[in-house]
């Protein structure tokens, strides 16, 4: 079971003179129940590549297969890989239309087939899940601030149940204790059911602290693909790139320029101060 | 007397259903006092719905107070006859760049604003250079927005604010959508406009490193203004912080995790530079 990408490339607008190439001859292999995170600049083709793996998006060559199965292959169900791969959107604003927010939590659920009742109570469970405010339940979408639609999105998605969910900046705008919520809740989702996770972030802090593997993307394709200490070894090179290291990382390897033997790639909170007192003691 | 003066300000948010019934009220603001210096750079942070944009909002008078008052440069925005000054001292810019964008060349989208409030023609265009010089983005002037980074594109919003000569600039998670260089991009340039033209800034974040060197930072909760004070005193105070849903900068909780370890380090460090001096002095 796995998410395979065999040479994909893709170039909005082809044939306009306008062409712009996102993505570059991409191979990735993607294994079932992964911790996933996709980082790079703005324009580096993360988006593009992530509405690839729910077939929001055709490669112009190459191909992806899902579990074995090519989804470009005519008889493909490419409606069903929709909901088996789930996509929360970069800007909640695109997938909110319905009346209520609870109307729109329940419509994924109702489009897969579920009756009235059962996809009622997914839309309560995700809700809750999400922890969106009850009061709010009936408003508008349009009516809430911006970490209220953020919820409200990654509700709609997580009803689905999908086997694979891939969130692009689902952070962006939830306060700090929203985003330890949410990246918690995903993290919990991940160990206890298993589904694979893609997430894409601007936050190298969030990514070191949550994922297991990290995706850097450069011009189209990935230049970096390892464990967080492995990546952000390269601190220098994903400067270069418009990244940085989180934070701590920056401290270690001050520490250690300065002779200090603290291991410089540590990369967070908790492994930096593990390190600073196994050096420093008890000064 | 400050460019801005929120006195015991309230906003109120009718929801109404199909028929035009009121079926809720929300107090999105809730008696805020507010006392702004102008020159001064203030943060403003709180958890998502405590009314940080509600608030903004009335800065440049997009929304009017349901009671209590809100003078921008001395004007009573509720006064229907300050609009047009208000819109000219106070500019926004907000979270996702791409809203904001809307001619085809960056020069006349900065151009827009100041055609908007009756500039003449010649002095839009030195105006346009100015703003575009001061953010960094003049080599730019004839490209097509839509090419632009991120953060390019929140630099030419904010030199389309800039371009209307505001006394103040509110900025409401402008870094949302940005890379690590383009937070960093938007955030120094922030900092420029406020030391060598003296604008009034208002920056509202949910990054807690983005607001280290603001001369006040103010925590919301709920519609109320909670807590105030220097980004020093208020990143000493981790708990009540987290408290409010909100946190403090990477350094800042491993200083204090080290502190609570048994370490010599002193409250409020907010650098790595400070962190540095602190563990190898
Ligand atoms: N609809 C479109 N039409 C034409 N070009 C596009 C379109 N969408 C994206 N592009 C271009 O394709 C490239 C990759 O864009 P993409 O949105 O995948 O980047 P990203 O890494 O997600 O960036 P960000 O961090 O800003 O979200 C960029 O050069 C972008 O300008
Ligand atoms: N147009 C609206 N109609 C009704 N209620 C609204 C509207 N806009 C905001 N609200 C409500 O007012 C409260 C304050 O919202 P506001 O947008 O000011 O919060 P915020 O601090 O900016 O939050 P965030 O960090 O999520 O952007 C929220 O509970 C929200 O649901
Ligand atoms: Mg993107
Ligand atoms: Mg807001």
């Amino acid at each position: 079971m796995s998410l395979i990408l065999d040479h994909v490339s893709y170039t909005y607008s082809v044939g306009s003179g306008y062409e712009v190439k996102a993505l570059n001859d991409v191979n990735l292999k993607i294994e079932d129940g992964e911790f996933i995170g996709i980082i790079g600049h703005t324009g580096s083709g993360k988006s593009t590549l992530v509405q690839h793996l729910n077939g929001l998006i055709q490669a112009t060559s190459g191909t992806i297969y899902y579990n074995g199965a090519d989804i470009y292959d005519k008889d493909y169900d490419r409606k069903e890989l929709r909901t088996q791969v789930g996509m929360v959107f970069q800007y909640p604003e695109h997938q909110l239309f319905e009346t209520t927010v609870f109307e729109d939590v329940k419509y994924g659920p109702k489009n897969q087939g579920l009756d009235d009742k059962q996809a009622t109570l997914r839309a309560f469970e995700a809700l809750q899940k999400v922890k969106f405010p009850e009061e709010n339940y009936d408003a508008s979408p349009f009516e809430l601030s911006g970490g209220q639609k953020r919820r409200a999105a990654i509700a709609g998605v997580i009803a689905m149940k999908p086997a694979v969910l891939i969130l692009d900046e689902p952070t962006a705008g939830l306060d700090p204790k929203g985003r330890d919520e949410i990246l918690g809740l995903i993290r919990e989702m991940h160990d206890k059911s298993g589904i694979t996770i893609i997430l894409v972030s601007h936050s190298m802090e969030d990514v070191a602290n949550y994922v297991d593997r990290i995706i850097v993307m450069e011009k189209g394709a990935p230049l970096f693909d390892g464990a967080p200490r492995e990546v952000f070894a390269n601190y220098k090179k994903l400067e270069e790139i418009g990244l940085a290291a989180p934070q701590v990382t920056y401290l270690m390897h001050d520490l250690y320029d300065q002779g200090y033997p603290v291991d410089p790639q540590a990369t967070t909170v908790e492994e930096a101060k593990q390190e600073i007192l196994r050096v420093f003691g008890n000064r | 007397m400050g460019i801005i003066e929120a006195k015991d300000l309230v906003h109120e948010y009718y929801r109404r259903d199909e028929e035009g019934n009121v079926e809720s009220i929300e107090t999105a603001v809730d008696h805020v006092n507010l006392s702004v210096q102008p020159g001064q750079f203030i943060s403003i942070l709180g958890h998502n719905g405590s009314g940080k944009s509600t608030l903004a909002k009335h800065i440049n008078a997009l929304l009017l107070p349901t009671e209590g008052t809100l003078l921008v440069d001395g004007k009573d925005t509720s006064v229907e006859a300050n609009e047009l000054s208000i819109r000219k001292n106070a500019g926004m810019v907000f979270q996702n760049p791409d809203n904001q964008i809307i001619a085809s060349v960056v020069e006349e989208d900065v151009g827009f604003g100041p055609e908007n409030i009756g500039v003449p023609t010649e002095e839009i265009w030195t105006r346009v250079e100015k703003a575009l010089k001061s953010v960094g983005m003049w080599e730019y002037r004839t490209h097509s927005p839509n090419r632009l980074s991120g953060g390019q594109k929140q630099r030419v919003a904010i030199a389309g604010v800039m371009a209307m000569e505001p006394k103040c600039i509110i900025l409401d998670e402008p870094t949302a959508m940005l890379d690590p260089d383009g937070r960093k991009e938007v955030i120094k340039t922030a900092h420029e406009l406020n030391r060598t033209k003296g604008v009034t800034i208002i920056l509202i974040t949910h990054y807690m490193e983005e607001v280290v060197d603001s001369d006040y930072v103010y925590v919301m909760e709920k519609g109320s203004v909670v807590m105030k004070g220097t980004p020093r005193e208020i990143f000493s105070q981790v708990d009540a912080l987290k408290q409010y849903r909100l946190d403090v900068p990477q350094v800042t909780l491993l200083a204090d995790e080290l502190r609570k370890a048994g370490m010599d380090i002193p409250a409020g460090i907010l650098t790595r530079e400070e962190l540095l001096e602190a563990l190898c002095h």
